[in-house]
């Protein structure tokens, strides 16, 4: 049966974005934890965790994302962990996300001059003192317009999520192509909405990068 | 119920598996190279163009950079039969992801050829070279140098992105990983496989370029 592309179908499209949206802040949630995570691992004094944070940010960043999301969605259910479309995909783009994000806060972190570090030992902070209370508030400021960019690549990469059987806007817009035989119609429409989503954030990531560049 | 990870069935496709590094090499040059034809360009007409040119091109950055890669492809395979213009799906994402590129290697390009001081280029002129002369002896070289990290781990991203075509039937690297897995039920070891297939790509490309850098750019 072959229905019209009309308005009822641009708002579910509108409102199968929430669920973009949604996997986007989950997704979002998991790689700032284990993206901090690897972050401080990456400048700690200590060889052992500086290397093994480094492999897993080089062989995260060297396979794509696809074959995470398989990975995991077949690869859980062998360690006797059953998974929804949900739990893999939020799995899996938390792992990819982590490697972006501890490689941007690493750069953030390292751009802090090593006298602050200095400072906050001859003041008798420890190492997580100092990390807590002088490092980490002074490299938010600068981590926060790329912190941004990346969002934006997340949202765009939550359409993969479509192939393992995810109904965000992509797949959405999938069954409404097959549905309407409009294909064309249909992903432009598809592509507008992640537009509409990913380009606010651009301008407000480069506004932020102004704006730090002036306040240097 | 215990299970044991098992890969001679997954070895025993390797044919299969080899058919899909090349298509998915294939695609990655292809892409590279396109991508970056069409940077230069549109980074020259962004830098030196007129304003209408630079709009255009500035609309072109945006749209493509700010929607997912997978939707530029399903319009272009899917969408574009509506017009009459049918590809088959190696063609398609070959454009797709030129297209693609090109957007970003745009931007990258953009801020190498900004990258060149002003003063040099001044320089230049008052020593009496024309415009193409400055390009070709002043600009072209340092641009290139500051370009080239960034450009070369956009190409490792795209290499990696191209195994997105799998999901119009190319038949890649990704494409391969699906026809093994239907055949021997190993999901779990053929995805192993094919991930350590392509970290042995992204390595190797990166170590390319590592090489090309030094032997250009360093002396």
């Amino acid at each position: 049966m072959i229905r019209e592309f009309g308005l009822i179908d641009i708002m579910y499209l509108v409102a199968a974005a929430r669920w973009t949206l949604a996997l986007t802040a989950v997704a979002f949630a998991g790689s700032a934890v284990l993206g901090l995570a690897l972050a401080i691992l990456r400048i700690l004094p200590v060889a052992p965790l500086r290397w093994f944070a480094a492999t897993y940010i080089q062989l995260v960043q060297g396979t794509p994302l696809l074959v995470w999301l398989f990975l995991i969605f077949f690869g859980l259910p062998l360690a006797g962990i059953s998974v929804n479309p949900w739990i893999a995909a939020a799995v899996a783009f938390s792992i990819y996300g982590s490697a972006f994000l501890g490689e941007i806060w690493r750069g953030a972190l390292v751009s802090i001059a090593k006298t602050q570090w200095e400072a906050g030992a001859s003041l008798g902070l420890s190492l997580g003192e100092q990390l807590r209370y002088v490092i980490i508030p002074q490299s938010i400021r600068i981590a926060i317009p790329p912190t941004v960019g990346f969002l934006v690549q997340l949202i765009k990469n939550t359409s993969l999520a479509a192939v393992i059987g995810f109904v965000e806007l992509t797949r959405e817009g999938q069954l409404t192509a097959a549905g309407t035989y409009k294909p064309f119609a249909v992903y432009i429409t598809v592509a507008c909405i992640y537009f509409a989503m990913c380009f606010p954030l651009t301008q407000w990531s480069r506004s932020l990068e102004r704006k730090l560049d002036v306040a240097r | 119920m215990k299970y044991g990870l098992q890969f001679r069935d997954v070895f025993a496709a390797w044919e299969s598996i080899l058919d899909g590094v090349w298509i998915t090499l294939l695609l990655s040059l292809v892409a590279m190279v396109g991508g970056l034809a069409i940077g230069i360009l549109c980074a020259a007409a962004r830098t030196y163009g007129p304003a209408w040119l630079r709009r255009i091109v500035g609309a072109y950055v945006e749209i493509i950079r700010n929607t997912p890669l997978l939707v530029q492809l399903f319009l272009i395979f899917f969408g574009l039969p509506s017009f009459g213009v049918r590809l088959d799906g190696l063609t398609a994402a070959m454009i797709a992801l030129v297209i693609n590129l090109g957007a970003y290697t745009t931007e990258i390009v953009r801020a190498g050829l900004e990258a060149v001081p002003k003063a040099q280029i001044e320089a230049g002129h008052s020593l009496g070279l024309s415009g193409l002369q400055v390009f070709r002896y002043i600009v072209v070289f340092p641009a290139l140098k500051a370009m080239f990290p960034a450009l070369a781990s956009q190409f490792v991203l795209l290499m990696l992105a191209t195994s997105v075509a799998s999901q119009i039937s190319v038949q890649d690297l990704f494409h391969a990983a699906s026809i093994v897995q239907s055949r021997t039920f190993r999901d779990f070891e053929v995805y192993t496989v094919i991930g350590v297939l392509y970290l042995a790509l992204a390595i190797g490309f990166r170590g390319l370029f590592a090489l090309i850098y030094r032997l250009v750019f360093v002396r």
